[in-house]
């Protein structure tokens, strides 16, 4: 046995790196030709940029719908593809990317996931999602000591002078759950109106009142310290001089933006943060490697939903040469095909 | 007609623009790799600019959205702006405008 495989090791017939949706609907294109798949998400959740950036903006030009949302799109992929019994790994970054002495590739993600497969598609889009970090010179050396743009373990905020900044959801949400543990928190925010559920914003307005919350209506510009060790941050408010506000751990909530990230150091060329693929194929200049979505380049190329739709079925017709090398391709319509119908569990025999 | 940009590193670029379009597409297809990540639907804040105060005027207020979508930018001032919300037309002619941290 091969000293690198644990017995975690997940064995399947295709990798997914990214569950948008053209991740999604490579389920399916590869499902009816009868290949198992895994995808791997850096959200928590299934739909990439639909999901996280524009889940109530709707969407015209998707073939035969004339509107649906960017939620309703993912739930629809999702119902489509439920026959082929995807499995989800969410919450976890594809991290590294390597052969195996049997030549499969073995994908490992930053919290330990390990699958392994004889092709893998990157439908990463964008890239991953990841917290929007503040543009203040020296930030870096703060972070993951006393600067955070997530809560991992709510213990680590016990006892802090906590400053959390931002004024959506996830600012107000963990303002609401953090502010008993904390010794003191201030929130700073741009402007004095709250982007979040109202009752979070009821909540935070009350708690401010009864003075267990500053309110600080400025914009960050600075940070003062040592060693990674928070001292205070500069505070700039509309018209007045930057003043220092004295704290010692900084919870930042930006939002998101999509960053390549470890996707870069896969051994697959890129250009300008895209991969060149070959338009019949869709395969990479590494072989069993594939790129469909807005991740991928070519001549022509759209950035366009219904273009990674028509790249991920002929993926499909070349991956299923690696992953059943011994089997005949054959072309199909789901319409007439009992076989495709079968896979789909809509035959005669499942209506039954 | 053309707009004036000027990037992260305070260099001017002198932009055509044409009627019509919003200046997150003018100053895309200017040459300058704006982020504009949501693809120009007002649902990320990777555009942020800030519009020349002489030009304030010559252009509709934000939207509650647009101002909602700049709490995820950065060193938002009263020139704030998304550059995927305004769009160009012949009063705009010569306009000046600049990137602001994060939109690239």
């Amino acid at each position: 046995m091969n000293e690198n495989k644990t017995q975690n090791t997940i064995l399947t017939d295709v990798i997914i790196v990214g569950a948008g949706p053209i991740g999604l609907f490579a389920v399916f294109e590869l499902g009816l030709y009868d290949m198992k798949c895994h995808l791997v998400d850096i959200l928590d959740r299934a739909g990439g940029q639909c999901a996280e950036l524009y889940p109530e903006k709707p969407i015209y030009d998707i073939p035969g719908i004339p509107m649906c949302t960017g939620a309703e799109l993912i739930e629809r992929l999702m119902e489509q593809i439920k026959p082929f019994n995807p499995v989800f790994h969410l919450n976890q970054m594809a991290e590294t990317l390597e052969k195996t002495p049997e030549g499969k590739w073995r994908l490992k993600t930053d919290v330990g996931t390990v699958l392994e497969a004889p092709v893998v598609v990157i439908a990463a889009g964008g890239g991953s999602f990841v917290p929007k970090k503040p543009p203040i010179k020296g930030i870096e050396a703060y972070e993951g000591q006393s600067v955070f743009y997530t809560v991992r373990q709510k213990e680590t905020f016990r006892g802090k002078n906590l400053v959390i900044a931002g004024g959506g959801d996830s600012a107000l949400d963990w303002a609401l759950n953090l502010q008993p543990i904390v010794k003191n928190m201030t929130v700073v925010h741009r402007r004095s109106e709250f982007r979040a559920a109202p009752d979070s914003v009821n909540k935070l307005k009350a708690l401010i009142a009864e003075g267990k919350i500053d309110l600080k209506i400025a914009n960050i510009t600075g940070l003062n310290g040592a060693d990674g060790r928070l001292d205070s941050l500069m505070l700039q408010e509309e018209g007045k001089d930057a003043y220092p506000l004295p704290c010692d751990t900084l919870l930042a909530f930006y939002g998101l933006t999509m960053k390549l990230g470890p996707v870069a150091g896969f051994g697959i060329p890129f250009e300008n943060e895209l991969i060149p693929v070959d338009t019949a194929t869709f395969e990479t200049p590494v072989p069993t490697i594939f790129a469909i979505g807005d991740i991928n380049t070519y001549p022509g190329k759209m950035k366009l939903i219904l273009s990674g739709f028509h790249e991920a079925a002929l993926m499909a017709k070349k991956a299923f040469t690696y992953v059943f090398p011994d089997r005949r391709y054959r072309f199909q319509y789901t319409t007439s095909s009992s076989n495709l119908q079968t896979r789909l569990g809509v035959s005669d025999k499942d209506k039954a | 007609m053309h707009i004036i940009c000027t990037d992260l590193d305070g260099k001017e670029h002198k932009l055509e623009a044409t009627d019509e379009w919003t200046l997150m597409e003018i100053i895309r297809e200017g040459g300058i790799p704006i982020l504009g990540q949501c693809g120009g639907s007002c649902a990320c804040a990777t555009c942020h600019i800030y519009v020349d105060p002489a030009w304030k005027s010559k252009i509709p207020e934000p939207s509650e959205e647009e101002i909602g979508m700049l709490d995820g930018a950065f060193e938002v001032n009263e020139n704030s702006r998304l550059a995927c919300q305004i769009f160009f037309n012949k009063d705009l002619d010569g306009m000046r405008i600049a990137l602001a941290p994060g939109s690239i």
